[in-house]
């Protein structure tokens, strides 16, 4: 019994020893997919390795939890460092007082030359609210070996290509492009670039926000290029029953060629497909419109509350280096946003990386930059279009009242 | 110290022990003291819940920050709003068809109601789809109906009939979620009419049998009137089942394809937790909330009215 006791003691000693003395910090992060959790993990290993004083905390999230928690816990009980997404999304924050300004960092660490592509991004009224630790490229990711049996020799630069492409797939029995929109957002991808293509990245950024109607001319003519995708049997067939993972075994069957998606679904193909996966950027449609990329960028952020900010600032000077910047974009398959890293050597990650590096303007992506109710409403819109192509005038009418609700009329 | 002084001043009060204010409330004060713990938890954790989110309807409110008291206009915009509407009637939908429960139940129950070998196993058998959690009947069901890969469609295919995807069109898919919803709802209506018939006075069915009764009529005139309290739960039950259909609708639809699948509950969901409009959100709830009175107010008055007459 006396043993017992001293035991417990001496435990409850450590337990306070090691609470007190450690320097803790705290990560709540939305990581979760497989390869994400990986670059995360290895990441903090080796802060806590450069540091060893420090010890991390990682508490990990589902991608949708993660959204409903960090409206709670930013405010009652604030970890030292959160993961989160550049852009609108993080400005959502930043208005509300809650996000740290690191501007000091970016200062330090000369990150505005180490970083220029994504100042942007991670920046409200001229200060800096987080730093990237990798962003994306968006494309065409296709099977070569169904192309070739369609005779299709090269990849499509041109709406009038593009259009031929499916053509051949379609008569060569195979659907050109695979899409799942339960999840909404694989539908956002293809009006983001069908708008950037058509309308240029200007008035992309003034529709995002709010100050463009979406019953717009310019509007309408990105839905009839969409149209005549849809008109001409691109997309596979109830794609609303299918969400983005679901609508891969398409794919992976031979029974659809594209998808245009982001690079998280590298991972996600089966070893001897992903062998015949090949990947090209979204073709022009207007030769005197730029060429605009989406790039959505994630990063890491400090919370107003904080208690360890300190040890914070020091894991995002950590992240922002060259060296862990090129580890954590290569297991990712993305790109590190710092300029001395390098890209992962996959045909994937470089087509990607010479796209956004030829890009004219980046934006982030639909349902980032853009009020996330009005994101909903748009993105339901969408998905009705793709399956009832001819009601676009009343889907256009009721994102307008959506629109019109959140900005006021125009 | 003065007071402690003053004590022997009260000695005869307590002289008169039997007339306190205590002794002669007993019966009012003592049951308020029981139930106290429990009425204290309930208004903190569900009445004043209710109340808050009532109060939260009445602004605008993005889970954080600032409120901004908008009087009435969440409810202004909820009645010219076509999801709201649509929501509204897939409820209705939900609720007449899910009344299949009941029935099916007790058809099941009567069916499994004999003394056979292993018939104990067949009957864990028919409970078991009320055991498995909500989200993963919604799962295997969505697979189910896949229209690609999906169990029905392979069946289906040899015969060169092309299975409708269920899940993908808006006239099809609040029906494709109520039939999963019916399966574990059944299963639970058995169990409760299970329990009722093993109740019935076995007397009376035999009084009955020599009077001449037997099928439809022994079991509409005597074993239906006996399982009256099995019938009433079951209705409660599926009933209310009903109108808080939300997690079928998250895992098969999420609400969609484009709302037409969406019920009240998942679109104050929806509101709350991916458009950051609680204010909006709190008025759907507020809504459904009054809906849902109606049954438990008719449920309570049920009550009310048994245990008069069993007094």
């Amino acid at each position: 019994m006396k043993y017992f006791r001293t035991t417990v003691c001496a435990l409850a000693l450590a337990a306070v020893a090691t609470t007190a003395n450690a320097r803790d910090l705290v990560m709540n992060a939305n990581t979760s997919d497989p390869a994400q959790k990986q670059a995360m993990e290895d990441l903090i290993a080796d802060f806590e390795a450069a540091y060893p004083d420090i010890d991390v905390k990682f508490n990990l999230y589902d991608h949708e939890a993660f959204k409903v928690a960090m409206r709670n816990f930013l405010v009652s009980d604030a970890p030292d460092l959160i993961t989160w997404n550049a852009g609108n999304r993080m400005k959502v924050f930043v208005d509300l007082g809650l996000l740290e300004d690191v501007s000091d960092v970016w200062e330090a660490e000369g990150l505005y030359e180490k970083m220029p592509a994504v100042v942007g991004a991670s920046s409200v009224d001229g200060k800096q609210y987080g730093v990237p630790y990798a962003y994306y490229a968006w494309g065409f990711y296709y099977r070569q070996d169904l192309f070739d049996q369609a005779g299709i020799t090269e990849t499509p630069t041109t709406w009038e290509e593009f259009l031929d492409v499916g053509a051949k797939l379609n008569a060569a029995g195979i659907t050109p492009v695979t899409i799942g929109t339960k999840n909404l957002w694989p539908a956002a991808g293809w009006f983001d670039f069908l708008n950037l293509r058509v309308n240029g990245v200007d008035f992309h950024a003034e529709l995002m926000d709010g100050k463009v109607k979406y019953t717009d001319e310019r509007v309408k003519n990105v839905f009839a290029k969409w149209a005549e995708l849809v008109e001409a049997d691109f997309f596979v067939e109830n794609h609303p029953a299918y969400s983005f993972q679901e609508a891969l075994p398409f794919m992976n069957q031979g029974d659809a060629a594209m998808y245009l998606l982001a690079p998280f679904i590298v991972s996600m193909f089966p070893e001897d497909v992903r062998a015949k996966v090949e990947w090209f950027p979204f073709p022009i449609i207007d030769e005197a419109v730029g060429i605009y990329e989406d790039a959505p960028t994630d990063s890491f952020h400090i919370p107003v509350n904080a208690k360890n900010k300190d040890d914070a600032r020091l894991f995002l000077a950590f992240a922002a280096q060259a060296d862990n910047q090129t580890k954590t974009a290569g297991t990712l398959d993305m790109l590190p946003p710092n300029v001395n890293a390098s890209v992962k050597d996959d045909r994937f990650a470089k087509g990607g990386f010479a796209q956004l590096s030829k890009a004219d303007g980046i934006m982030q992506f639909y349902d980032r930059d853009t009020d996330p109710a009005l994101a909903k409403v748009g993105m339901q819109g969408f998905q009705e279009f793709l399956q009832n192509p001819d009601r676009i005038d009343q889907i256009l009418e009721r994102i307008e009242a959506e629109r019109a609700r959140i900005y006021g009329p125009l | 110290m003065a007071e402690t002084q003053t004590m022997p001043a009260a000695r005869p009060v307590s002289t008169r022990r039997n007339t306190t204010f205590f002794s002669r409330n007993k019966l009012v004060i003592m049951p308020l003291v029981f139930i106290a713990p429990a009425l204290a938890m309930f208004s903190l954790f569900v009445i004043w819940p209710i109340l808050q989110s009532i109060s939260l309807s009445f602004t605008e409110w993005q889970g954080i920050g600032p409120k901004k008291w908008v009087g009435l206009s969440n409810y202004r915009y909820l009645f010219s709003d076509p999801v709201f509407w649509t929501s509204l009637v897939n409820n209705i939908y939900w609720l007449v068809l899910f009344l299949l429960a009941p029935v099916f139940g007790l058809l099941v129950a009567l069916f499994l109601n004999q003394t056979v070998f292993g018939i104990r196993l067949v009957k864990s058998l028919f409970f078991f789809p009320f055991v498995v959690s909500q989200i993963v009947v919604g799962l295997v069901f969505a697979w189910f109906y896949d229209p690609a890969f999906g169990l029905l469609a392979t069946i289906l295919e040899p015969f060169g009939i092309e299975f409708p995807p269920i899940l993908a069109d808006e006239d099809w898919a609040t029906f494709g979620i109520i039939v999963a919803g019916l399966w574990p709802q059944t299963a639970y209506c058995m169990i409760l009419y299970l329990t009722g018939l093993n109740s019935v006075n076995p007397e009376m069915i035999e009084a009955a049998r020599l009077d001449g009764a037997k099928g439809w009529r022994l079991l509409v005139k005597i074993v239906l009137p006996q399982l009256r309290a099995a019938t009433f739960i079951a209705l409660v039950v599926t009933v209310i089942g009903a109108l808080r259909s939300f997690d079928l609708v998250a895992v098969m639809t999420e609400g969609g394809p484009y709302n037409s699948s969406n019920v009240l509950a998942y679109y104050m969901y929806d509101n709350a937790i991916f458009r950051y409009r609680m204010g909006y959100a709190s008025a759907i709830a507020t809504v459904l909330f009054m809906i849902m009175n109606v049954y438990i107010i008719w449920f309570l008055l049920r009550l009310w009215k048994n245990e008069k007459g069993a007094r």
